[in-house]
């Protein structure tokens, strides 16, 4: 039994969990240096758009369905969002992240609120690419006549 | 939480975290009812916070609220004075009435599956549009201007499923909207290059006295790229098939407010960051803003008069109305600028009814062509009816909002020596009267054609909506504290803040 683009197909299985862990160190990086969550989520989701390519958009669906994609869109964008609104919660004003930890005497409110920021930029913008990248993928080859 | 120190953000924080919730809601089980219900809620509130922002604001003074406890200049600042708050109010106002109006219009016009996207970019594009206008951060103008593009391209493209040239439009509107942009933020670059702040108080600050072509240059594409975005003639070639072939609903949105938030800028930019004392200022008004808003009043409304779609007809109308706004800025006077504030808001209220009557004449009959409206009055007399009033608001017939600007834009043009302007606003207004006179000469005096199916008229979340429009047209036409008192004071504090 052959199998087509073998070596394409155990390039990307080999790849596949090295690309999310530097994702992660981007993602996990972006406080102290460059980096951050927008980064991060491109090569999170290049992981992903690669399987799409070799092992063809079916496969992948299997393993992010869009409803996934859909949740995941929206979690992530309630975390950037919702960080700000919860410091309204505990007092502050918008964006104060102070009030996250206010006994720190070096703002380590900050630092959490950023992290949390930067952890739903990621997840939003992984996920928004692979949904990109499954819309042109997946999207109709022709036109049908009656949509003219 | 202390909810009233925390007003004047719930209009920008609220709209923004429920849009992605009303995203995940279920588009096909019950009509798409769930997305629907929850917007509108969450748009009833905003406007409840708005109002309360205005009242607050009239009565005890400008309000500031410090982003992330970051103290401006350094830190973003929303400032609310009497100017944003009466913009705030308008906007979240037609969005309260727009949102209950537009389910069903909206479940005839797109892809059913789309239901509940399109309320979240609804409710997206209202935060941008409240984002604009509330904050006193100029970057911050050019993100939620982003904001309020991006989701309107989206919108105006899913028109798509009634007419495809919804996608032409909406491309056009994507491509000339930024290069709007583009200009706008080169131009805020040029002010940052120059001063080194964005804070617009700070701005205004840094900027006194100082004349150099930097900023000469920079005030330029703040002007040419804000003026894209409010359709200034000749910038508003994007507008009206935009307007004709977005779902109606949009229309009676983006209509109603986009364009009126993009002259409130401009406004802002020229009163309050560079001051109208500004040496090049009264050059500015009197070689290109004048110019400009009077070709567009004319050249506007004149084809207005030949267009055979209603849609597009209401569009052109507007740009030649914000021929009318512009027009008021120019005279660099406090009465200017009052009548031009005032017409700003009057305006939002006409145009909103007038594409609303468009909707339900889009629902019932299936087209926004001039053919439709063809004996209308007798087939859905309460929208023919809505069309006719707000119509002769438009025109600037007495008892009505349309009066109450022509006249303080008269009384302006008189009180700072310029008759002949005063000649030029009736001149123009009688374009308005062929143009809308046109389309009730055909809902009025001619028969519905013989072959016409019958019909009801529009549901009532619908008319109840639009009549609550048509009313506050009369309404605010009769009692003119609330928007003439406002305006003034408003325009005082801006001109003040300009000297």
């Amino acid at each position: 039994m052959s199998i087509e683009h073998l070596i394409l197909r155990v390039v990307i299985k080999v790849m596949f969990a090295p690309i999310l862990l530097f994702a992660l160190y981007v993602q996990f990086h972006g406080d102290y240096g460059p980096g951050g969550g927008f980064q991060a989520g491109v090569i999170f989701a290049v992981a992903f758009i690669l399987h799409a390519l070799i092992m063809g958009l079916d496969e992948t669906k299997r393993v992010l369905p869009i409803g996934a994609l859909k949740a995941l869109m929206v979690v992530g964008f309630l975390f950037y969002a919702g960080t700000g609104a919860a410091t309204m919660l505990l007092g502050a004003n918008l964006l104060g992240y102070d009030a996250i930890d206010p006994q720190s005497t070096h703002h380590a409110g900050q630092h959490y609120g950023i992290l949390l920021v930067e952890f739903g930029v990621g997840m939003a913008v992984a996920s928004t690419m692979v949904m990109i990248f499954y819309h042109f993928a997946g999207r109709e080859p022709e036109i049908r006549d009656e949509d003219w | 939480m202390n909810i009233l120190a925390q007003l004047p953000v719930i209009p920008i924080i609220l709209p923004l975290v429920t849009a992605p919730l009303a995203m995940l809601m279920p588009s096909e089980k019950m009509g798409g009812r769930a997305p629907f219900v929850f917007a509108t809620f969450v748009v009833w509130a905003v406007f409840a916070a708005c109002a309360g922002l205005l009242h607050s604001v009239a009565t005890t003074g400008p309000i500031s609220y410090h982003l992330g406890d970051w103290a401006p200049p350094i830190g973003i600042e929303y400032r609310i004075d009497l100017a944003n708050a009466l913009v705030l109010t308008l906007v979240s106002g037609i969005a309260a009435l727009v949102f209950p109006f537009s389910y069903e219009s909206i479940r005839s016009e797109i892809d059913r599956r789309q239901i509940s996207y399109f309320y979240a970019a609804l409710l997206i594009c209202m935060t941008g549009l409240l984002g604009v206008t509330i904050t006193g951060d100029a970057f911050n103008v050019f993100v939620f201007l982003e904001i309020s593009s991006l989701s309107t391209y989206a919108l105006v493209a899913m028109g798509a499923d009634k007419d495809r040239r919804a996608l032409t439009a909406s491309f056009n509107y994507l491509v000339m909207g930024t290069i709007g942009a583009t200009f706008f933020v080169i131009g805020l670059g040029l002010l940052y290059q120059a001063t080194g702040t964005l804070n617009m108080a700070d701005l205004k600050i840094q900027l006194a006295g100082d004349k150099n072509r930097m900023v000469e240059a920079g005030f330029a594409f703040i002007v040419v790229g804000m003026g894209l975005k409010a359709a200034m003639f000749p910038m508003h070639l994007w507008m009206p098939n935009a307007y004709a072939y977005a779902p109606s609903a949009v229309s009676a949105f983006i209509a109603a407010t986009s364009t009126k938030v993009a002259v409130y800028v401009i406004i802002r930019f020229i009163y309050t960051v560079i001051g109208a004392d500004f040496s090049f200022a009264p050059a500015a008004f009197a070689w290109l803003i004048a110019p400009l808003a009077i070709a567009g009043m004319f050249f506007a409304s004149g084809v207005a008069i030949f267009q055979d779609d209603v849609k597009r007809m209401l569009a052109y109308s507007s740009v030649g109305q914000i021929g009318y706004m512009l027009f008021g800025v120019s005279f660099g006077t406090e009465p200017g600028l009052a009548a031009s504030l005032v017409h700003l808001f009057n305006h939002g209220l006409m145009k909103g009814a007038l594409f609303m009557a468009a909707a339900c004449v889009m629902l019932r009959v299936g087209s926004h062509n001039c053919s439709a409206y063809a004996g209308l009055a007798r087939r859905m007399p309460f929208t023919a009816g809505a069309f006719i009033v707000s119509g002769l608001s438009l025109i600037g017939v007495p008892l009505t909002v349309g009066f109450i600007s022509k006249w303080q834009l008269l009384a302006a043009a008189f009180d700072s020596g310029r008759a002949w302007a005063g000649f030029l606003i009736v001149a123009s207004s009688f374009l308005a009267v062929i143009y809308v006179g046109r389309v009730i000469e055909l809902m009025v005096l001619k028969p519905a054609p013989a072959d016409a199916p019958e019909i009801k008229e529009a549901p009532l979340s619908m008319l109840v909506p639009m009549l609550i429009l048509v009313a506050a047209n009369v309404y605010f036409g009769l009692h003119t504290e609330l928007t003439v008192d406002l305006s003034e004071r408003a325009a005082h504090a801006l001109m003040g803040a300009g000297r």
